[in-house]
């Protein structure tokens, strides 16, 4: 292959460079214009518009090849470290009575209010997996309790008056300072536990004794410690992280 | 003809001038952004605390993947564009090595360093070392998206994750293909600096002198 060659009077070569200076310009402009745009636009959940819609576009692109049967790589056996990362204090703080403890669950239709023990009464399942932050590190982590799935069959939850499952769930912590909310789809997962023990030992105070979340689809600021209250609704419910600029799916 | 006329040759097309000024914009973008993430987890290279601070980059993780997940595509798109437009037009010929391709782009070197006094000829519109660095740097650009992608959906795209050596590893990959074309960008800047004007005209306008 070669390339052409002409011969080409000066003054047309001159017009051809200032063209396309002044369209390089223009184009260095835009993009500069753009960026500090995108940058000082007014924050949705303190995220910049264009970044909270990219988010729910990749979400949208991303969630199509979510599936009950892609699950998170299960290793053989249970990592050697006994205390898992504590990596977030927060709900964690205020004071805790163990033996008074109630969790609930508040359904439009349905209020209740569980003891742990009735969580132990449901089959046990257990995984040990990747657990992965959303600020790069992960470490292989063993849970076990019971499923979520088998939760909502147990205690008849999760559905509404025509058959439908609720989009979302909402969990926090009994002192409603941590939050999240996680779209139904992921909470059925098979993965996705209400887990009472971790590196098989029973879950400490600071990784969210007596009860958790675990679910290793997500990133970990979605994986609740010590939960208080679960709710069950048709919108998005407030999400701790997503309020302060991360994406809300966050989903692996 | 009458008056005085210049030879030029047309060295890059619109099309592909167009889409390498993209790229210096969305490949910035993307280590810009990725170097905003990477600090919240400092895994291999401590980024000391006086230049995280100067150039704002502490605390800015959330920031930084919106950049990083909303620019990805634009840079993939282009990328993509760019590889098709080098199949269909046949200029890929121009960019990959030739027989003896190493050994000439030692050559090349070697004449830049004015260790050796002639460089081996230029077939095509680039020597033996720019078309192994241009190569590489569309190779490290695809490994970029894949281990990208390995590390961005591990488990709905756990193939992926599974094919770079799981997690970590694609982590760690992300990481070294970034080190790499951050390196192959200094010594191309460094190249196109030393080339001069007539050249890098050439990636503006299109066209390079031969002859006045």
């Amino acid at each position: 292959m070669k390339l052409k060659k002409n011969n080409v009077d000066p003054k047309i070569l001159r017009r051809r460079l200032i063209i396309s200076l002044i369209l390089a310009l223009i184009a260095i402009a835009l993009t500069s214009i753009g960026i500090v745009m995108i940058s000082k636009a007014k924050p949705i959940d303190r995220a910049a518009p264009l970044h909270r819609y990219g988010f729910l576009w990749n979400e949208k692109v991303f969630s199509i090849l979510q599936s009950n049967k892609r699950l998170s790589v299960e290793k053989p056996n249970p990592p050697k470290s006994k205390e898992p990362r504590v990596n977030g204090m927060v709900g964690l703080n205020s004071p805790l009575d163990l033996k008074s403890y109630r969790v609930l669950v508040d359904q439009p239709d349905k209020k209740l209010s569980l003891l742990v023990s009735e969580f132990y009464a449901i089959p046990k399942v257990g995984y040990t997996t990747d657990f992965r932050c959303i600020e790069g590190w992960s470490e292989e982590t063993q849970f076990a309790g019971a499923r979520f799935s088998d939760f909502l069959e147990v205690y008849k939850l999760g559905k509404k008056a025509d058959g439908n499952y609720y989009e979302y769930v909402g969990l926090e912590t009994p002192d409603g300072k941590y939050f999240v909310s996680i779209d139904m789809e992921s909470m059925l997962h098979p993965q996705t536990v209400l887990a009472y023990e971790m590196n098989e030992h029973p879950i400490s105070l600071k990784n969210g004794a007596p009860l958790r979340l675990l679910i290793p689809i997500k990133y970990g600021i979605k994986s609740l410690k010590r939960i208080g209250k679960i709710t069950f609704s048709d919108t998005r419910l407030p999400d701790y992280w997503a309020n302060k600029g991360y994406d809300w799916y966050s989903g692996l | 003809m009458t008056e005085k006329t210049i030879i030029v040759t047309e060295k890059h097309s619109f099309i592909l001038r167009f889409l390498h000024w993209n790229n210096v914009i969305f490949l910035g973008l993307m280590i810009w952004s990725g170097v905003l993430i990477y600090w919240a987890h400092q895994a291999y290279i401590k980024i000391p605390k006086e230049i995280a601070h100067d150039f704002k980059i502490e605390y800015s993780l959330a920031r930084g993947m919106g950049w990083h997940f909303f620019i990805m595509w634009p840079f993939a798109l282009n990328g993509l564009a760019y590889v098709l437009y080098l199949g269909f037009s046949g200029q890929w010929r121009m960019l990959i090595p030739l027989k003896n391709g190493f050994k000439d782009a030692f050559l090349v070197a070697m004449h830049d360093f004015r260790l050796v006094k002639t460089p081996p000829p230029i077939i095509g519109k680039y020597n033996a070392a720019q078309r192994i660095a241009y190569c590489g740097a569309i190779l490290m650009s695809i490994g970029m998206l894949i281990t990208g992608l390995a590390i961005y959906k591990p488990v709905q795209l756990g193939w992926l994750t599974y094919l770079c050596g799981g997690y970590e590893a694609a982590r760690f990959e992300h990481f070294i293909l970034t080190v790499g074309l951050v390196v192959f960008i200094f010594i191309h800047v460094l190249h196109v600096m030393k080339a001069g004007w007539n050249n890098f005209r050439g990636m503006i306008a299109g066209y390079e002198i031969e002859k006045e």
